[in-house]
């Protein structure tokens, strides 16, 4: 793995961006610029732990801690388990925490996650999505960020290390703003330990993006809160429902927060982002990554070909993005959802693919929609399998699931 | 120890443990949360582990803790003042934190330490952080209605070792949690009883003042009305039978040195513990004990004095 990346990237004086002069560009991964983020947003408590594909982004920051660069308080846990449980408790007491794992990390600490979002804490948590055992693979897929994806989590999945870089300075505004943690995925691999060039944002400027927040409740001895508490019938629905209140609200905050941070930064994705969707009449939809880099090319591909492709990537996945989704596919005559995850014996197997048949279904939208499974275990999705989808929407405009790469 | 009070007359008069929650009549943990409050004063934050304590002092809307107090779950709750503890050394050094010198206290019962919450005890203890942990031992899962933990002696009654045709009650022994933290080598760790308030109160505050070098522990022998089922008068009789029968010694590990305290100190001396029957006979978990039983836990007695006095002599 390339991980030894220099330390000084160059300035160009020309400037891109509108707010700031000179731009720094570094050549980093995917998990180095989750930790330069974490590094520019003055975090102050981040749990530790090693885990494949993941391992880089903590090793980064420690080393970050080491040199004294980023005032902050490594905690070296024993387990994902206690990773999420010690910025938990970190994050309750008024904190700004970081913590990262992926596959097996994630599902030991799976517990968690339902407190933090229950007891409303703003963590931001980076996860490079890996395929979950039995067998064991260290390799993509986004089984993982599946499991979790009901958890209460405000759940990025993003497809770039600039974009690694970006969203993850958002996630703190959002999360600090909703009282809702933040879950930051991307390609374990694909993204995670390719090394692209990342345009670094002045600190100083990240700081002021990201203001200190008025928490509303932390433990603090000057004004007691019991948090955690026993919920009987008569609470315990309201809890949640507030819960699910909040994280719907925070739909329009992510979709504010990506404006604004673009108008300071010069960067913005929104929630859904389309590829030549204008006149398209077939589209795939996906998230992450290596789907959407070789569906893009894949659509250039059919549309040399004569016809009219385009891609949408799902950028928030919770919450869902129903209405810029259905908009994005209004014009579509049929569509296919490429998902990296298997839910075993569902009605379609594709988890990204059942929510969008929920969402269209709600909205009174009948159209052929696959729903394609590739991907697993990190198999690789050729162009040519992606542009395969489009001729088989234009051939085959059917309602099915196909499992795409696999050896029957 | 240090002895912070010298007699009942000096102990803290502030209570910081609320009335109104709903544990049992008798309860031997709910003595102890009433003096580890009172002793470790209102600057300090609480991280309690499931189990009985919780349930029953957070009825939402309610509380019992006048402490900035978390829940989080059951087997993690060394983890998370671990975090606490971190976040007030991270924000006092940013100038952040406002409350001063805030203590981090985690309350657990003997299922959330011995059992389940025994990786994160270790990994806390190991990383040193100035948290002092409590353990309140009432030696099953009584939360959940009286099941076996791995603190529940040899032979007790639950309902997860009942006292059958076949087996009677629980088959091993109880483990040494102590050993277990001391192997760690924490600045300090002791051992209390309800029973002995001043003794109890004294080595909070020792444990608590520690907490500076790094992580303490204290492990507090709790009495359980319905799951030891004797009636809820004894409570405290139980818990100074269980230590002047030399059952439950009084002892501190004060780095590296282990001293007993009194009644305790005197109990190497097996004649000045009064018969084993004496503890048991009042519970009815041992109340299916036969003679050969009974001789035989108190072999094990013996050799467990044994081994704290060779402990003594390092």
């Amino acid at each position: 793995m390339c991980e030894r990346m220099p330390h000084q990237g160059y300035r160009d004086g020309a400037g891109g961006s509108m707010m700031q002069k000179t731009k720094l560009v570094e050549a980093l991964t995917g998990n180095y610029a989750a930790a330069y983020a974490v590094k520019a947003s003055d975090v102050d408590v981040i749990a530790v732990y090693p885990i494949t594909p993941q391992t880089t982004i903590v090793e980064k920051l420690s080393e970050f801690v080491a040199n004294g660069e980023l005032n902050a308080e490594l905690i070296h846990v024993e387990s994902e388990h206690s990773a999420l449980s010690a910025v938990v408790g970190a994050s309750a007491a008024g904190a700004r925490v970081f913590t990262a794992t992926s596959s097996q990390g994630l599902e030991l600490a799976h517990e968690n996650l339902h407190i933090a979002s229950g007891i409303r804490l703003p963590i931001v948590m980076a996860v490079p999505a890996r395929a979950l055992s039995a067998p064991i693979s260290i390799h993509n897929d986004y089984g993982d960020v599946m499991n979790a994806r009901d958890t209460g989590w405000i759940i990025y999945i993003v497809a770039s290390a600039q974009e690694v870089y970006d969203t993850i300075i958002q996630a703190y505004r959002v999360a600090e703003t909703a009282n809702l943690p933040a879950m930051v995925a991307y390609d374990g691999f694909l993204v995670s330990h390719t090394v692209e060039p990342v345009e670094l944002n002045d600190e100083e400027e990240v700081r002021k993006f990201l203001p200190r927040p008025q928490r509303p409740y932390t433990l603090n001895p000057k004004r007691p809160v019991t948090m955690g508490p026993l919920a009987s019938p008569d609470w315990y629905y309201e809890f949640k429902y507030q819960q699910a209140t909040a994280l719907r609200e925070a739909y329009k905050l992510v979709k504010d927060v990506d404006a604004l941070y673009g108008e300071k930064f010069g960067r913005s994705y929104g929630v859904v982002e389309t590829y030549r969707m204008e006149d398209a009449d077939y589209a795939v939809v996906t998230y992450g990554g290596a789907a959407y880099g070789n569906a893009k090319a894949a659509a250039d591909m059919a549309r040399e070909r004569g016809i009219a492709a385009g891609v949408v990537r799902v950028r928030l996945y919770r919450p869902f993005p129903t209405m810029d989704l259905l908009k994005a596919l209004e014009g579509v005559k049929a569509f296919a959802v490429l998902d990296r995850a298997i839910m075993f014996g569902s009605p379609a197997e594709g988890p990204l693919y059942k929510d969008v048949a929920t969402a269209m279904f709600m909205h009174g939208v009948d159209k052929p929609a696959v729903s394609v499974i590739h991907g697993i275990g990190q198999r690789t999705m050729y162009v040519e399998d992606m542009y395969k989808i489009y001729t088989m929407l234009k051939e085959r405009p059917n309602k099915e699931v196909v499992f795409m790469g696999v050896r029957p | 120890m240090k002895v912070y009070y010298k007699t009942l007359k000096d102990l803290p008069r502030e209570e910081l443990f609320a009335p109104g929650h709903r544990m049992c009549a008798g309860c031997g943990a709910a003595i102890a949360m009433r003096w580890i409050t009172k002793t470790i004063g209102p600057n300090a934050v609480i991280a309690n582990a499931t189990g009985c304590v919780e349930v029953t002092t957070t009825p939402y809307p309610e509380t019992a803790w006048m402490h900035p107090y978390i829940h989080v779950a059951f087997e993690n709750s060394a983890a998370v003042a671990s975090g606490v503890e971190a976040a007030i050394k991270a924000l006092k050094r940013k100038g952040m934190w406002d409350a001063g010198d805030t203590k981090v206290v985690v309350i657990a019962g003997d299922g959330g330490t011995y059992d389940i919450g025994l990786q994160s005890l270790s990994g806390m203890l190991e990383r040193r952080h100035g948290v002092l942990y409590i353990l309140y031992d009432n030696e099953a899962y009584m939360n959940t209605g009286i099941q076996r933990s791995g603190s529940t002696p040899k032979y007790a009654w639950t309902t997860t070792t009942p006292v059958g045709t076949a087996v009677k009650g629980k088959i091993q022994w109880k483990k040494d949690i102590m050993g277990i933290v001391t192997a760690h080598r924490v600045p300090y760790a002791a051992t209390a009883s309800v029973a002995y308030i001043l003794d109890m109160v004294n080595k909070i505050k020792t444990a608590l003042e520690y907490t500076e070098e790094g992580p303490t522990f204290l492990h507090i022998y709790a009495p359980c009305v319905p799951g030891w089922r004797y009636p809820e008068n004894k409570t405290v009789e139980i818990a100074r039978l269980a230590v002047e029968t030399g059952y439950f010694p009084l002892y501190e590990w004060d780095h590296g040195k282990l001293k007993l305290n009194p009644p305790s100190n005197n109990h190497l001396d097996k004649s000045k513990r009064r018969p084993l029957k004496e503890y048991l006979k009042l519970q009815g978990r041992f109340a299916h004990l036969t003679e050969q039983e009974i001789a035989e836990i108190e072999k094990e007695l013996d050799a467990y004095w044994e081994y704290l006095s060779r402990l003594a002599q390092l």
